[in-house]
């Protein structure tokens, strides 16, 4: 008598409960049921060929991630109850978490927004399998990290309303128009722009050297949503080479195709990413690696590996890559310093590095901050102290594509300014970069319809024709509040009084609450 | 520079501290690294978790799939079944 096996090994459990459970469509035509798969191009052959490398069923996913959630949310409510806010390194560091929230979170819902669309959209089980999961991560995403800043929205300001400010701010529309452009394109092209690109390649800078620096800053509740998320990650992470992997092996005329899509979505990703360079280099008052540290592990070093892996395929690492790679040692230093000017009109606040700040950063960057970046803050710490803190009235020309404001210059040269322009039927158009130029130029009707704020408050259309209007009106950013110098805000008071440093008078009642908070 | 390197990221917790223990023991040529609430470990080419070893250390049964739990990221192609889980470039 044959003996009957107790349990189903890995593989054929989830061959069981993923293959298994789907059918061949017998009385409606394929196409026409995922009419969305063979637009773009890319031709699969045969979709048992896709391999799950975390062979994940359903139930094992809803046991693993109920535990995940159990462990961080017992560790919310203890950082709440413990006023986990007054621990932290500095007040200035939930500034990096306001922009987290207005421009990473709404991210992770869009996120879920993309994959429950292309899961729909595949022939192959194994494939929709991965993309429920990812969908259903992605919408945890974005819960737990609401979740965990609603308690900083309690004590500081900035935070109150983030979903909103994300469709309308200046500087949102770089992480919004990102997404935006993966989730009109096809599906694969989604699953090589976000699973691949973005997930494989570049989501480490933010996630893992940025998430442990938040608990080199004592914060508790950041550190403990972004590992709990990442932790999905590793999964996102191999479905992203997988899918890379298995579309190439499916046929050859598929790899120029790919190879187009990982130079689009490299650059895009690269320049959505200098949000974070800065959010390393400036926004975390005790720094755990530099940017371009940073950059070295997990893209030169981590993406080295890849692509010499993916070399077999015909793929070659991306186009530019020797831009972002130069870009490390000024990319941080740009972006805040033009930040700094237009502290106006953003929801969080700036300042200029303290001296210790800055020697730390000769010393991670010797060949570029005391040449080109700390005589620049010596000035404008000049300016404040006589009165004059400086902030810039005109509005920035924006490029076309990744939206960034045509602040970067070029490569080898610091001092010149990197600006591409092109006409396209009749109209002219700007960008940051020949990379962006180029995606402009393979899909011009799709990139003229982009959304760009500074374009919108010139033609009439953010609710005011000055800037203050926009601001407060438009943008939901609460003047003398949310925005403007770090030093004096209501924030620097009000933790001024949590560290008992400042005496308290008359009206600190009001700084040391905040005002709207529910 | 000939090295491609894989690597596994865990949170620095009590779990990962058994996982972390049975790499090294199973990788000697793997390098571990410290950093704020993470431990890093990376390796030329191959890197292993044997639940063979993991038991040991644990002193319980151990499931492959418990590892999802404490890691936060990898890096190579991912193969996984009942009694190990491997990161490579070949």
């Amino acid at each position: 008598m044959a003996v009957k096996n107790k349990k189903l090994n890995l593989k054929d459990k989830y061959q069981y409960l993923t293959r298994d459970m789907a059918w061949e469509p017998t009385y409606q035509k394929k196409e026409d049921i995922y009419p969305d798969e063979s637009f773009e191009g890319i031709k699969i052959l045969d979709w048992s060929q896709w391999e799950d490398p975390f062979r994940l069923t359903m139930d094992a996913y809803w046991k693993y991630q109920a535990e995940k959630e159990k462990k961080l949310y017992a560790i919310f409510d203890a950082f709440a109850q413990n006023n986990g806010h007054q621990n932290i390194t500095d007040a200035r560091y939930v500034n990096a978490l306001k922009l987290f929230l207005t421009g990473v979170s709404p991210l992770e819902h869009a996120a879920f927004q993309g994959y429950s669309k292309v899961g729909r959209q595949f022939s192959g089980a194994g494939a929709r399998v991965a993309c429920q999961m990812q969908a259903i991560d992605e919408l945890r995403h974005s819960q737990t990290q609401q979740h965990a800043m609603s308690h900083y929205n309690k004590h500081f300001n900035g935070l109150h309303d983030a979903a909103y400010m994300h469709d309308r701010v200046w500087f949102l529309s770089v992480p919004k128009s990102f997404f935006d452009d993966a989730r009109s394109a096809g599906p694969f092209e989604f699953l090589t722009a976000i699973s691949f690109s973005f997930e494989y390649v570049l989501t480490n800078l933010l996630f893992v050297p940025f998430m442990s620096g938040a608990a080199y800053n004592n914060d508790m509740a950041t550190v403990t949503f972004g590992f709990s998320a990442q932790s999905d990650e590793a999964r996102h992470m191999t479905l992203g080479l997988e899918v890379i992997k298995f579309i190439l092996e499916q046929h050859e005329d598929n790899v120029p195709i790919v190879q187009k899509w990982i130079d689009k979505w490299f650059w895009r990703g690269f320049r959505l990413l200098s949000l974070v360079s800065m959010m390393m280099d400036y926004m975390l008052p005790k720094k755990v690696m530099s940017w371009a540290e940073a950059w070295e592990v997990y893209y030169e070093q981590n993406g080295g590996a890849l692509f010499k892996d993916l070399e077999r395929y015909g793929i070659r690492p991306p186009k530019y890559e020797d831009v972002a790679n130069e870009a490390k040692h000024h990319l941080s230093h740009q972006l805040w310093t033009t930040f700094y000017q237009y502290s106006h009109a953003t929801n969080f606040h700036t300042w200029i590095p303290t001296e210790e700040e800055m020697d730390w950063m000769s010393e991670k960057y010797p060949d570029t901050f005391d040449k080109y970046y700390r005589p620049r803050y010596e000035f404008l710490a000049k300016e404040h102290a006589e009165g004059r803190r400086y902030y810039n009235n005109t509005l920035p020309q924006l490029c076309q594509v990744c939206q960034v404001p045509t602040l970067f210059t070029e490569k080898g040269d610091a001092t010149k300014l990197s600006h591409r322009q092109i006409e396209h039927e009749g109209e002219r158009y700007h960008f940051c970069s020949e990379a962006c130029c180029d995606i402009f130029k393979d899909e011009p009707e799709k990139y003229v319809q982009a959304w760009l704020p500074v374009h919108q408050i010139y033609q009439g259309n953010c609710g005011g024709a000055d800037v203050e209007t926009v601001v407060q009106k438009y943008y939901h950013i609460n003047i003398g509040e949310d925005n403007f110098e770090y030093v004096g805000s209501p924030d620097h008071k009000r933790w001024q009084f949590i560290k008992g440093m400042a005496p308290q008078q008359k009206g600190d009642d009001e700084a040391a609450e905040k005002p709207n908070a529910a | 520079m000939s090295q491609q390197l894989v690597f596994i990221v865990f949170q620095d917790n009590d779990n990962a501290r058994y996982l972390a223990d049975a790499i090294m023991a199973d990788n000697p040529h793997a390098e571990m690294q410290h950093q704020p609430a993470m431990i890093r470990i990376q390796a030329d080419k191959r890197l292993v978790i044997n639940r063979e070893t993991m038991e040991e250390e644990l002193g319980r049964d151990w499931d492959v799939q418990e590892m999802l739990i404490d890691v936060i990221s990898i890096g190579g192609n991912v193969d996984e079944d009942d009694d190990h889980f491997i990161l490579e470039w070949k």
